[in-house]
This record gives C-alpha cells, structure tokens and sequence, in this order.
C-alpha cells in the first residue's frame, strides 16, 4: 500500500537562506511520527508546507510533497483549500492566537463544517456540541457559547483539536501542541490525541523539542537539525542508542527526573554554541558544535546512512553509547 | 538566622471577579547558600510569590525577613539598600532587556542608581562580570536584538549579579530555552553559585529541571505551599497526591506511558474549593478534605506536607 504521506527531497527557501534541506520522510495512515529539533531546525517550516501555508517570502524550491499520491505543490489554491481543513488539519502552539477572540468557539468549530461538509447553521451547532464532547469538554451545550477568553489553556487547545478533527482528517498537523500547557494538562492533551488517532485512524505528526514527549508518544522519530534530518529512528532505539552525535548531545544535556543526577555530583553535558553557528556552513551543519568533528567534515554534507528501513543517520562517524563518557549517568 | 524567611505571606488582589488569592498564607525559609526550588503548575502563585519576596509587589499580611530584619512595610530608600542584595533573573530576557541601549550601558545602569565606583571602575566592573558569565568581550558595544537567546539569559544573570548579592530569584530562567542551551545556562548558574557564594530561589514548572538543580524543594498549590522536603526525600518518598501527580504527568523515556494522573484544570485562585483545596482533583479526597483545611505538619525532620491522608499513602 502507498504511504498516506511521502515527502520527498523537499527544499524551502527564502530570499537569504534555506531553513529546510533535501528533508525525506514518509508516513502510513494512522501513524504518529514525531519531528524533534530545536528552534531553527525548521521542523514549524516543514509543517506549514504540508499545510501550504508557507509564509510569503518563503516557498518551496525543490522536491515533493504526495499525500494519497497527489501531488501537493501541483494544486491550486482552491484544490488545496478543498483538502485543508478536511483531509488534512493543523493544530498550534498557542491555540489564543489562532482562535477568533469575538466569534463564540461553538461558531468558529461550525464554521469548518458549513464549509466542507456545507451544513446548516443550526446542524452546525449540533455537531460542534458533539465535538466538544468528543475532546471532553464538561458541559459541552453551554460552553459551546463560549469565548476563547473564558476558557483556561488546556481547554483552548482541546477547542482547536474539535475544530481540526471536525471533518475527520487523515492526517493532523500537531505543532508544539503541549508546549504552552503544564505537565498535567499535557498529559491530558495527548491522551485525547491518542484516543482521537485511533477512532478516527487519523495519523499525526508530531512536531516537539520534548524528548519525553517522543518517547511516550511516537511511533517513529526524525529528529532535524538545522534544516536537514539528522536521525531517524524507532523511539526505543533513539533512546537506547543514540547514533547522531546531536541526538546523544542532546540527551545527555536533559535533566531527568529518574536518575538521581545532581548539581553536587557533575555538570550536564553542554552542546558548546548554538544552532546559529550552521549558517553559511559547507559541510555537516552540526559541525561547529560537534565534539567528534574532523576536517572531513567540513567538506560535503554526510549523506543519510539507511542502517534498516527505520534507522537512518547522517553521520559516518557513529560509535555505540558506551564510547562517549559524558553519558555515563544517563539512565536511559 | 536565615537568610529570607516569609511568615502567613498573603498577596491578595482585587479584581472584578472577586478576591484574587494568589499567594494564601504561605511560610518559608530560605538558608545561605541553598538553593530552593519553588513548583507548581501556572496560576498556582509560584511567580507572585517571588515578585511579593522582593517587595516588588506589596503583601496584603504576613512578614518578610531578610537577613533578620522586618523588611514587609519598609520605606523605598531603604527597601532599595535590600534590593541590591535580592536580584531577580526572569523567563524572557529579551522582555527586561531595553532595546535601544548597549549591553554596557543596561549592565552599568544598575552600578550608577547603587552609586558603586567612579566611571572607569563600573566599566572594569561590567568588563569582569560579562567575561565571567561567558560572554565575548565586545559584547558590551552590542545590542539586546544581537543575542541568541541563551546569550541574553547570560546578560540577564550578569545584571543580576552586578550589585554582589546574596539572594537571586529565578522564575523559569531556562524555561524558554532550547534544550541544548538550557544545559549551558544552568551549569552557569551553578558556577555562578560557588563562585558568588548565593542562594536561590528557583521558581519552575519543570521537575526534572528542578530535580537537578535543587537542595530543598516546595510545591505549591492554589496559593499555599502543600509539601516541603530536601531534594532526595521528596523524589523518594512524595507524600502529597498533587506531588506524586506532577512526578507523574512528566513524560519520562524510561518508563512506559500512563494514563493523565490529575483530571480537570486549576481551580480560579478568586474562588478557592472549601477544606484541602486540591480536594476537587484528588483521587484520595474524602469527607474530611472537603470540610477541613489540613494543617502544614511536620511528618519527619525536614519534611512538612499539608494532607489529611498523607500518613496512609503506600
């Protein structure tokens, strides 16, 4: 069977820069793959353009983007307005900025509905009651009256998740959707998009910086860096075997809650510099920061190792865990 | 003698609403050199506590001592003596940083209002403490929108430290950061520790964070502190339910998933529940929690909770 989503080599420019580099990756229906990197690694960007909402001075300047085998940088604007909202959803860091402030949330869900599946107003209504109750919102026919104001965090977010499975999507966007929100309502939020994944056989990219997040919640992992994917990988494998030296630094530089790791007993394993220092560079992108880089490094981009089907990476010079002493404490 | 110490600190405000009741009757103690973390989930009061600490916001009862002295109701004048000796580092640097000066002319602008040294001598002043926080030298001729954001948390902390003081306030100081960077920034801060001799007060939602980084640690709840223990006891033996709830609600690769330990979102601070106010979320409510307040009671040296069934937890 073809895979539901299938980016192939895809490139976004702007005028100065290219954010997003030769990034390949697929999905099947019904899959959660997460997308990890820090800001600027481009995994927002990437998102946008599965959605076709690259800002303006950004555009796609290479590669392919097929879902259920359509192409979907050959559609026009109306073609795609046809898909987005219905076949293909988003959902956002920050869901107090994509709400409408003056539009009552049982509207603004409806709104989705008059337009793709051309429902009256009052069946409209009636729906985005059932979809408020479907993402457990208590009280769900009077809170459909509602403002976004009077609804705390952890309930917006789960009033954009109404909104975006409203038409029951193949595929659901999810950007940072737990970052705004503490530990608890997290928990609670992506609880409800698992349940939602499998009774709707919706799958999800989950595009986060939080490793615990990825463990818990994916099914596979890319992880990017500085435009390009670094490392690809079951979430057991990353975890157990990091290969990328970005993916290891980055999991001996977090604290964890299940080690007994303390200020007194050594400092955490810094990444000396920051993502900025990728710009303008020749080679691998993680080299200026990179403890095992060569001067072979500098003079082409690593090219992606395929070890398996599910286990990539773009470095030649990986070794196993216990090579690399800073990771002694980690408990992993 | 500790070195900051709250007694029933109340910060109360009013709003349309009603009674705000963001910080409800808490006490603490913060000793030299010890690092404390304070946590809890956002509205729970974590922040106004730290601002009400340093008199930034006013308590509405309660007392605060710093250094032994009664520092609740003091005069400006004086307070800004106190405040030379109490720093603040906050989330978003960028925020607090003014964007149309220098970095030397933010970091000198402090040594200026506290009258320390003549002109060449706040400048080596402000030479000294930016090598010292890692940043280049000519940092100083830069401006705020020239930093990345870890950069600008260390321009934050060197301003905090400018004045030489014995206490600073951290509310989420690595929360905004990338994981890469947050590393750098804490172990900083700990180098900043042993050098300085300080003690902090390390407000933050992140437990694995604070399990690192802390001595002691509070966890607060709708205002009032519910649990208190060093580091070790609280991570091996938490005994309120909302403790174990946030332990458990972190997602943590070396454990399998579960399902949300706490239902339900933070009760409105202007309209706290009767009795335990965790009472609405606990899974271990009983009649009693709904109808009486638990006392905040020592269950062994070190370790204070306020729960009416902590005693029978596993």
């Amino acid at each position: 069977m073809a895979p539901l989503l299938q980016v192939e080599n895809l490139t976004i420019g702007f005028p100065r820069a290219e954010p997003v580099r030769d990034l390949s990756f697929e999905m099947g229906a019904g899959e959660t793959l997460a997308i990890v990197g820090e800001s600027g690694s481009g995994k927002s960007l990437t998102a946008l353009a599965l959605m076709q909402l690259l800002p303006r001075a950004a555009q796609v300047t290479s590669g392919r983007i097929a879902f259920n085998g359509r192409d979907l940088l050959t559609l026009d604007a109306r073609e795609m307005r046809q898909l987005r909202g219905r076949d293909i959803a988003m959902i956002f860091q920050e869901p107090m900025t994509s709400l409408n402030p003056v539009m009552s949330i049982g509207r603004q869900i409806g709104e989705v509905l008059k337009v793709h599946e051309k429902l009256s107003g009052r069946a409209a209504r009636e729906r985005a009651i059932e979809l408020l109750r479907l993402v457990r919102i208590p009280a769900a026919e009077k809170r459909v009256d509602d403002y976004p104001h009077q609804l705390s965090g952890g309930m917006r977010q789960r009033v954009m998740i109404a909104m975006a499975v409203a038409c029951r999507p193949k595929l659901l966007i999810a950007d940072e959707p737990t970052t705004a929100l503490d530990v608890t309502i997290q928990a609670q939020v992506l609880d409800l998009l698992d349940t939602l994944r499998r009774e709707l056989q919706m799958a999800v990219v989950l595009i986060t910086h939080d490793l615990g997040v990825v463990a818990q919640w994916a099914d596979r992992v890319v992880v990017m860096y500085a435009g390009r994917k670094v490392e690809q990988a079951l979430p057991g494998d990353l975890f157990n075997d990091p290969l990328h030296p970005y993916t290891r630094g980055l999991l001996s530089a977090s604290p964890r809650l299940k080690n007994d790791f303390h200020y007194l007993s050594g400092r955490l394993t810094e990444i000396p510099g920051s993502i900025v220092s990728a710009a303008g560079e020749t080679g691998c992108p993680f080299r200026p920061r990179c403890r095992q880089a060569r001067a072979s490094c500098s003079h082409q981009v690593p090219p992606l190792i395929v070890q398996t089907p599910d286990r990539l990476v773009a470095c030649p010079f990986t070794s196993p865990l216990k090579a690399v002493p800073d990771a002694a404490h980690l408990s992993l | 003698m500790p070195l900051i110490s709250a007694s029933d600190l109340k910060t109360h405000y009013k709003t349309r609403d009603g009674l705000l009741r963001s910080v409800d009757g808490v006490d603490l103690v913060v000793e030299r050199g010890e690092t404390v973390g304070l946590v809890g989930e956002s509205g729970c009061g974590k922040s106004t506590l730290g601002k009400t600490l340093l008199r930034l916001v006013d308590p509405t009862a309660g007392r605060i001592e710093f250094k032994g002295e009664d520092i609740t109701d003091l005069d400006p004048g004086r307070l800004r003596n106190v405040r030379k000796s109490i720093q603040m580092i906050f989330q978003d640097p960028f925020a607090s940083l003014n964007p149309r000066h220098t970095i030397g002319e933010i970091l000198e602008a402090p040594l200026i209002v506290h009258k320390a040294g003549n002109r060449p001598e706040r400048r080596h002043t402000v030479a000294s403490i930016i090598a010292k926080v890692g940043l280049p030298a000519e940092a100083i001729n830069r401006y705020p929108h020239e930093f990345s954001g870890g950069q600008r948390q260390r321009i934050g902390i060197a301003r905090a430290l400018l004045l030489n003081p014995d206490l600073i306030v951290c509310d989420e100081p690595v929360s905004a950061l990338d994981l890469s960077i947050q590393a750098q920034i804490l172990n900083l801060l700990v180098e900043m520790k042993k050098e300085f001799g300080l003690s902090y007060l390390f407000i933050s939602h992140d437990l694995s964070v604070v399990r690192y980084f802390c001595d002691r640690v509070l966890v607060m709840y709708l205002g009032r502190i519910v649990e208190s223990a060093d580091n070790e006891t609280l991570w091996s033996d938490p005994r309120h339910p909302y403790t174990r709830a946030l332990m458990a609600a972190v997602p943590d690769p070396s454990r399998p998933r579960q399902a949300a330990p706490l239902g339900g979102d933070l009760p409105s601070p202007s309209d706290i529940p009767s009795g335990c106010r965790f009472h609405t979320r606990c899974p271990l409510a009983t009649e009693l929690c709904r109808v009486a307040e638990p006392e905040f009671r020592s269950i062994k040296p070190g370790h204070q909770v306020a729960c009416h069934v902590a005693d029978h937890i596993n």
